[in-house]
This record gives structure tokens, sequence and C-alpha cells, in this order.
């Protein structure tokens, strides 16, 4: 049985100070955003209060942290125990995923100090659906790190710590798939309430069961990519008939995905939007094409086996579930009233800095603590 | 593998069951008009477009006025923002010669809080900074709970809200029915302004019935309009205008406690085209069949930690 282990290596590459350079940037404009506020560095406005921090640093980053819960739910509700090489490197992207998610909200808020409040009994109102988000986000982090402890403790030597945790541990993997369950599909819920202001190709009573679904296989879709990029820069063992198998289970998931959405919208009587020509009709094409083109690859057995096609495959599903996102709560939002939004420089830069330190973290985790097995 | 899987849908059923033996409390979420509520009633064919309600709001509320491009003599936004509560917009096509009418004519409207009965802000808000006054309806915004989110702008069918984005520490704004007032039996500061009577401040049911009273008026006919609020006792002699035959905010996503008069189609006026339905309340009725008591989750979480033990460990 092999074990994890650090990768070993310089941590100072190239990529690593490209990265940290990204990153010392980027705290520029934050410390602007905090200085002058919000409207000094981003284009978010009275139109469109949310932008990209929340689409994509949020939403998107969170949704990226999906390969650990998809892995979790096919690990143990599924019992297939085989995919458990794969599930350390996608637990730990979760944790940055989420981690990360957390600082976006904290730049992103306008009272950041008085964020606690959300925590506080008195001040929660529990009839808002991001409230909910809130708390069990906030729990998935904990839980995340508590998971990934066994890592640390490996690399401190500290066996005794790390096998009381593991008699424990099944509450908190128990919970690392209930709170995930809960919030992804609650991020659909948060636009509900959007109504008339989210175009009715996006807007549905079913926003919660199309974010639950295509937050699995967007799951799957960075644990595909994550395993063949590591392949190929690092010497691992090969993961592709592993990969494959699961694939089946992902074409049908997406099978399902495509015959709910379409039918919900042919139902509500606004098919017609998509053929229109404009940009939101393109967009939801777009965004289904890049699900229903890997699904038909993926239902060739043959090709289940190739590598190439399977990270294809993949990156075609993480772009389809980022732009469905990316659709619900930017492009398909309009407030009316002649309001724009396209971000600004220093708006964009905060999200690349907190790309950057999410990849330097990657590195560093990889090379100094057991998570990859080794060849 | 089989007896665990058995195992697994036993859970779920189970759960399913307890989910669907509890009665519908999910629906039973109806948001109804406040006995005591009040309101304005704002009725766009009295309106002269003199802005004078601005000038009361600004000084109800200590409001700078808000001065567009670089010059310093004039009150003039565009739009509601952080620094206006209230505006007047016009509405113009063709010639522009008539007064409330949509064809070769001309309107005003009035835009602010529409303190709806089931409001949206109140609903999405996480930290319970936007309440629905439990008598009067009016819906108010504490600065000491909110931490800055703005889903209540992603919420807000009207747009309302608006945010200090250049403020850094900022708050939401948005108008309040000056209840500073209000609560001291005094009027907002619009309502007492306004000389024409176009906006009206009352009790909720009192503005509704001089909605319909206004509604069966024949136009050209004159009638005594109340001023200021329908308490006031001053009144105006005037000719009755051709109402549409609808009153905005009697339905729309649930009504509201501001009510709009016009001649011309709320749409031309900048008016959202709104179902009577809350969609606050569809998430709502969703978060609680799925969450209530957390019931569901909590037996969710039962039948995954009787999996995830039984599974044994794995090695993490």
């Amino acid at each position: 049985m092999k074990e994890e282990q650090p990768l070993g290596g310089k941590i100072l590459t190239p990529t690593f100070l490209f990265c940290l350079l990204l990153f010392l940037i980027s705290l520029l404009f934050i410390g602007k955003r905090f200085i002058y506020g919000l409207g000094a560095v981003t284009h978010m406005s009275d139109g469109y209060p949310w932008g990209i921090w929340i689409a994509f640093d949020v939403v998107i980053g969170t949704a990226f942290g999906c390969g650990g819960y998809a892995l979790a739910l096919l690990i143990y509700v599924f019992n297939k125990g085989e995919y458990h090489p794969l599930l350390r490197p996608a637990l730990m992207t979760s944790l940055f995923g989420y981690s990360l998610a957390g600082v976006a909200v904290v730049i992103d808020v306008g009272r950041y100090w008085q964020l606690y409040n959300i925590f506080l009994p008195w001040y929660m109102n529990p009839s808002s659906v991001l409230l909910e988000v809130a708390l069990c986000v906030g729990a998935y982090v904990l839980v995340l790190w508590v998971e990934f402890t066994p890592t640390f403790l490996t690399k401190l030597g500290a066996d005794t710590a790390k096998s009381r945790l593991k008699k424990i541990m099944f509450i908190f993997i128990a919970l690392g798939i209930l709170l995930p369950t809960m919030h992804q599909s609650s991020l659909g819920t948060v636009m509900l309430v959007a109504g008339s202001k989210l175009s009715p190709l996006w807007w549905t009573g079913l926003l919660p069961l199309l974010f639950l679904i295509s937050c699995i296989f967007l799951g799957w879709g960075i644990v595909v990519f994550e395993s063949c990029v590591s392949a190929q820069r690092y010497t691992l063992p090969d993961e592709t008939h592993l990969l494959g198998k699961l694939s089946a289970v992902m074409a049908w998931l997406i099978a399902v995905y495509l015959a709910v959405r379409f039918a919900d919208v042919a139902i509500r009587g606004h098919l017609n939007l998509a053929f229109k020509g404009d940009l939101l009709g393109n967009m939801f094409l777009l965004e289904n094409l890049l699900l229903l083109v890997p699904m038909c690859i993926l239902f060739v057995p043959a090709n289940r086996r190739k590598a190439p096609l399977l990270f294809l495959s993949a990156v075609s599903i993480v772009l389809a579930a980022t732009m469905y996102r990316f659709n619900c709560y930017i492009i398909g939002f309009n407030p009316g009233d002649g309001w724009r939004y396209f971000p600004a420089f220093g708006e964009i830069f905060i999200s690349i800095g907190i790309v950057a330190i999410e990849i330097m973290a990657f590195l560093w985790f990889i090379k100094r603590l057991p998570v990859y097995r080794r060849a | 593998m089989e007896i665990k899987r058995r195992d697994f849908l036993k859970g779920v059923a189970g759960g399913a069951a307890l989910a669907l033996a509890r009665p519908t409390l999910a629906l039973a979420r109806e948001k109804i008009r406040l006995p005591d509520a009040v309101g304005i009633l704002y009725d766009a064919t009295l309106c002269i477009g003199c802005k004078t309600c601005m000038v009361g709001c600004r000084k109800a509320n200590d409001l700078p006025p808000e001065m567009q491009g670089a010059q310093t003599l004039w009150d003039n936004p565009v739009d509601l923002s952080a620094k206006t509560l209230n505006i007047i917009k016009k509405y113009e096509h063709g010639t522009g010669r008539d007064k409330d009418r949509e064809t070769d004519g001309y309107s005003f409207i009035k835009r602010h809080c529409m303190h709806c009965v089931d409001p949206a802000c109140v609903s999405a808000c996480p930290a319970t900074a936007l309440t629905k006054d439990k008598k009067t309806g009016i819906v108010s915004y504490n600065k000491d709970a909110c931490i800055g989110c703005r889903y209540c702008q992603v919420a807000c069918p009207f747009n309302i809200p608006k945010f200090e984005w250049d403020n850094p520490f900022p708050k939401i704004v948005k108008c309040q029915l000056c209840n500073h007032l209000v609560e001291k039996g005094e009027l907002p500061g619009c309502c007492s302004a306004c000389p024409t009577g176009a906006s009206l401040f009352g009790s909720l049911t009192g503005l509704l019935e001089e909605a319909k009273r206004r509604q069966n008026m024949a136009p050209g006919k004159y009638y005594d309009f109340p001023l200021s609020s329908l308490e006031s006792g001053r009144t105006q002699d005037k000719p009755a205008a051709h109402y549409i035959p609808a009153l905005y905010g009697e339905t729309e996503v649930g009504g509201t406690q501001v009510l709009m008069l016009s001649g011309v189609p709320f749409g031309k006026l900048g008016l959202p085209d709104l179902p009577s339905g809350s969609y606050v309340a569809l998430a709502e009725n969703i978060q609680h069949t799925l969450y209530q008591w957390m019931i569901l989750p909590i037996v969710a979480l039962g039948g995954l930690i009787f999996l995830v033990k039984k599974r044994g460990d794995k090695g993490e």
C-alpha cells in the first residue's frame, strides 16, 4: 500500500516567485480598497452590487473545491474505496478554495469589522438564504482543516495525536458530505431571490438542484484536471483507469442535468430566448454545449481510457459549470435602467492575487506535506 | 455490498418519511397587510414636478444637496443614490404636450422605497439589518447590524437600497418613511412639503380606499383632493384626470405600502412589471422545507455518520 509523501524540491521556483509578485501587487489594490472604499477599486454599483469577487472568488472558488466533496460522496456513500488515492489532493484544493473564498468575502463586504454579526444569535436572520450559506461555509472550512490535520501531523511526526484524531474523523467526513450539499445548493437559492432581475434562461425554482448537480461534475472535472497536470509535472502513478471509471458516472449525471435544464426552460415557455442570437441566448447555448460535447465523448468506453480526452472533457465541464455560475450571478442578472458592469483593473487584480496565493500555498503544500503518492 | 446499500436506502427512506409526515408548514408563510400599516399614495396626475418633496426629504433627514457636474448651485441628482432618498423623474413622449398622456404627452413619477408588505430586503438580509416595523410596517435600516454584503440590493425588485461606494465605512441608504417623524405623530418630509397632494400620507387601508375613490372619478369633473395626509383636513378642489385602471403596489410582489396612481402606464414610468407572488416567499419555502428545525440535515448527518463509520477507517 503506497503512502503519501512530500514531493520535495525547491519552493522558490519561477512559478512560485511570479505568483508572489502578483500577490504583492494585489496587496496595493487591497490597501486602496480599505483606505478609500469599494468604489475606488471596483466597478460594482447600485445596479450590480455583486461583481467578480462574489461570482468568481466565492461562488466559483468554492465550487472548484467540490472535488473533495464529490470524491467523499463516492468513497463513503457509494463505497467506491478505490478512489481513495485521489482524495487528499482534492481535499487540499477544497481547503484552499473555501479558505480563500472567506478572504474574498472579508475584502468584499462593506462593514467587514462587523462581519461576525452573522454569527451572533441576536443578529442572525434564519429566513435569509445567505445566512445559511455563510454558516455552512464557515462550518465546512473548519471541517476541511480538521480533515487535513492528519497530513500536518504526519509531517510533525505526532503519531499519538494523529491516531486519536483518526478515531473521530468519521464525524468530520460525514459533515464534509452534508455541509457542501447544503450550501452548494443554497448558492443557487441565493439567486432565486433576484426574481425578475435574473433572465428566465437562468431563473427557476430548480436553481438549488441545478447548482448541486453541477457542483458534483465540476468537482469531478477539477479532480481529473489536477490529476493530469500533476502527473505531467511530477512523477506520479497513472490514475487514468480510476478517472475513466468515474467518468461514466459523470456522463450520466450530465445527461440528467441537461434534461432537467432544458425541460425546465421549455416548460416555463422561455426556450425561444436561447435562439435569439443575443449575448444571453448565446451564453446559454455555449454553457450547455460545453457539457453536451464531453458528455457524448465520455459515453464511449474507449474514450474514457485515453488521458488526453479525459483531460479535455474535464476542462470543458469545468468551464461549463463555471460559466453557469457566472451567468447566474452576473451575466444573466439585469437590474434594468441601463446599468452595466465590467470589473475594474484593481478588482481583477485582487482576484488574481487571491488565486496567486492559492497557487503558492498549493506548491508549498505538495512539496513539503504528504499529499501525493509517489509512483 | 448489497446489505450496505440497503442500509443506506433505509436511512434515506426514513428521512423522507419523516420529512413528508410533517404538515406543510413550509407553505404557511403568508405576509398580509398589517392592520395599522401606514403608507404613501403618490398620484402622478396631481404631481407638477416641482420637487418640493425632494427638498422636504433632505430637510427631514438632514441631507445635503447632491450636485451633479461642476456646479454648486442646484440639487440635481439623476437617480436615487446614497445621498438621495427620494426623486422625481419625468416621462416624455413625442411632442410632450399633454399632461398624463402616454402619446405626445408627459408625466412625473416619484421613486423611493416602496415599504413592501413582504419586503425582499428584510428576508434576504443575513444580519437582520433591515426590519419591518410590526405596527406601521415601515422598513428600516440598522447600520449597527449591517455587514455590508449588499444582498438587499440584489433582492430588491425596485432597486431601492443604495450603497456608499465612496466611503471606506459604508452604509446602505434608503427612504425610511421618516419613521422618526411618524412615531411622533408627524408627517414624512415629502408629504408635508407637497403643495398639490400628489404625495399623500395615511393609513394603508385609508389610502387604498382613497385610491379606489379616485379610480371611480369621472375625468374632468371637480372633486376634493386631500393635501399632505388623509387626516389633515386640508383639501384642494380639482378636476380629476384620466387614470389608468390599475393601482401600482396593490399586488406587486405581495403588495407595497407605497401606492401609485397614474395616467400613463406604469411600465413607461420606469416601474417594473412584477408578479403578485413574492420571490423571497419561494426561497424561504424551499429553505424551510429543507431546513426547518434542522430535521432533514440531522437525519442525513445521522445516516452519513453511520455509513462512514461502517466503511471503516480508510486511512484518513
